[in-house]
């Protein structure tokens, strides 16, 4: 039961890019393609479970016993920048069609703001470790959601007649604001 | 001359939100007051000097191969920096922007600029260049959150400028952010070509 209200809270309730802002860099930078939307979200399901699993070892095994908790921030960057290197050093001599497909955007996501996030948040939580691999594997479904329905969304304002001054980028974040409008629906539920 | 053009040029032709769009997760989740805005907006300029100040001291010492993650660890060591002296000194506006602090670590902004700039300036110049867009972002943050706030609560810094019952609490939510960022950075665009 629990699990189900972390499941249902952070895709819906309390989505990571339109209710809590988190990752919104690559929901603007890549949401211009359906395609594109979906190797991304595929790439940060994959590092974001990864992630949560080794920084929440790293809090509880090294961090916490040592009381150096203060390091907390710049070990949980370090680690994850090591860790999408790794990965993509992993897949591309085990699965190299998996490369080509999540290939692109595995740099980009050091700095996606949504893996370090969710790496502090299971931490404040205070979630164990299943929780905290629940907590993320929603938060990254939640990410793909909002993305694919957003760059649905994009490509077709792209071929409405929009005022001059507010194509691109500006009429982009209007729809995302009408988007967590309709998001915003769901509060309450649990 | 030039230092004065090097500091300006984050304000409005070269500011980080309204005209190159980085950094928006911040820009978004913290501006639901002006003050808020404000305080993440001079945290991150403390990062962004400083960091600046660091890597263009050290940039002929490390190889250009392990440089980005030399430039992250100078940055989250400020970052950490950052975290203790508010969490000391200001808890509240610590408590209010939460999570966002840490994350200045990812912000685009700092290691864009310590790339960018830094790795390859002066350090009085690159000083100057964290300075201009630091205070740059901090403005449009600040911008940000006072429109924010007025639409959704009548009222600038909590002085209060109509009652509170007329305004509209979409403004100070989520989807606020969003469209209160979209209009703005439209007039933006609007100014920028009606001077080019």
């Amino acid at each position: 039961m629990e699990y189900i209200i972390i499941i249902i809270s952070a895709i819906l309730v309390n989505n990571i890019v339109l209710n809590q802002f988190l990752g919104v860099c690559p929901f603007l930078g890549v949401s211009k393609k359906i395609e594109t939307a979906v190797g991304m979200t595929g790439a940060v399901t994959f590092v974001m479970v990864l992630a949560t699993i080794v920084t929440f070892l790293i809090q509880h095994y090294i961090l916490i016993p040592l009381e150096i908790t203060y390091l907390q921030t710049i070990s949980f960057i370090l680690v994850i920048a090591a860790l999408v290197q790794l990965v993509e050093i992993i897949l591309k001599k085990v699965s190299p069609s998996l490369y080509q497909a999540l290939g692109v955007f595995l740099p980009l996501i050091t700095t996606n703001c949504a893996i370090l996030g969710v790496a502090i948040l299971v931490i404040q939580k205070e979630f164990n470790l299943m929780e905290g691999v629940v907590y993320a594997i929603s938060n990254a479904i939640g990410f793909g959601l909002a993305l694919i329905i957003f760059a649905g969304l994009r490509e077709h304002t792209d071929l409405q007649n929009v005022p001059k001054g507010l194509k691109g980028v500006p009429i982009a974040l209007i729809t995302a604001g009408i988007l967590a409008m309709a998001f915003m629906g769901f509060s309450g539920i649990v | 001359m030039n230092q004065w053009k090097n500091f300006t040029k984050g304000f409005l032709k070269e500011n980080p939100v309204f005209v190159l769009l980085l950094g928006m997760c911040p820009t978004l989740g913290t501006t639901g007051t002006a003050i808020n805005g404000l305080g993440m907006g001079l945290a991150t300029t403390f990062v962004l000097i400083m960091s600046n100040l660091v890597v263009s001291l050290i940039k002929n010492l490390i190889p250009d191969k392990v440089r980005i993650p030399a430039f992250i660890v100078v940055i989250a060591t400020f970052v950490t920096i950052v975290e203790m002296v508010m969490q000391a000194y200001i808890p509240s506006l610590y408590e209010s922007l939460g999570l966002f602090i840490p994350l200045i670590v990812v912000n685009c902004i700092v290691l864009g600029r310590a790339e960018a700039f830094a790795s390859k300036n002066k350090v009085l110049s690159s000083v100057i260049d964290g300075a201009g867009i630091g205070l740059g972002f901090a403005f449009a943050l600040t911008i940000l959150g006072s429109v924010r706030e007025l639409l959704g609560s009548g009222k600038i810094f909590n002085f209060t400028v109509y009652p509170e019952n007329y305004g509209m609490l979409v403004f100070i939510l989520a989807p606020g952010a969003f469209i209160a960022l979209g209009y703005i950075i439209a007039l933006i665009n609007r100014l920028n070509k009606k001077n080019a």
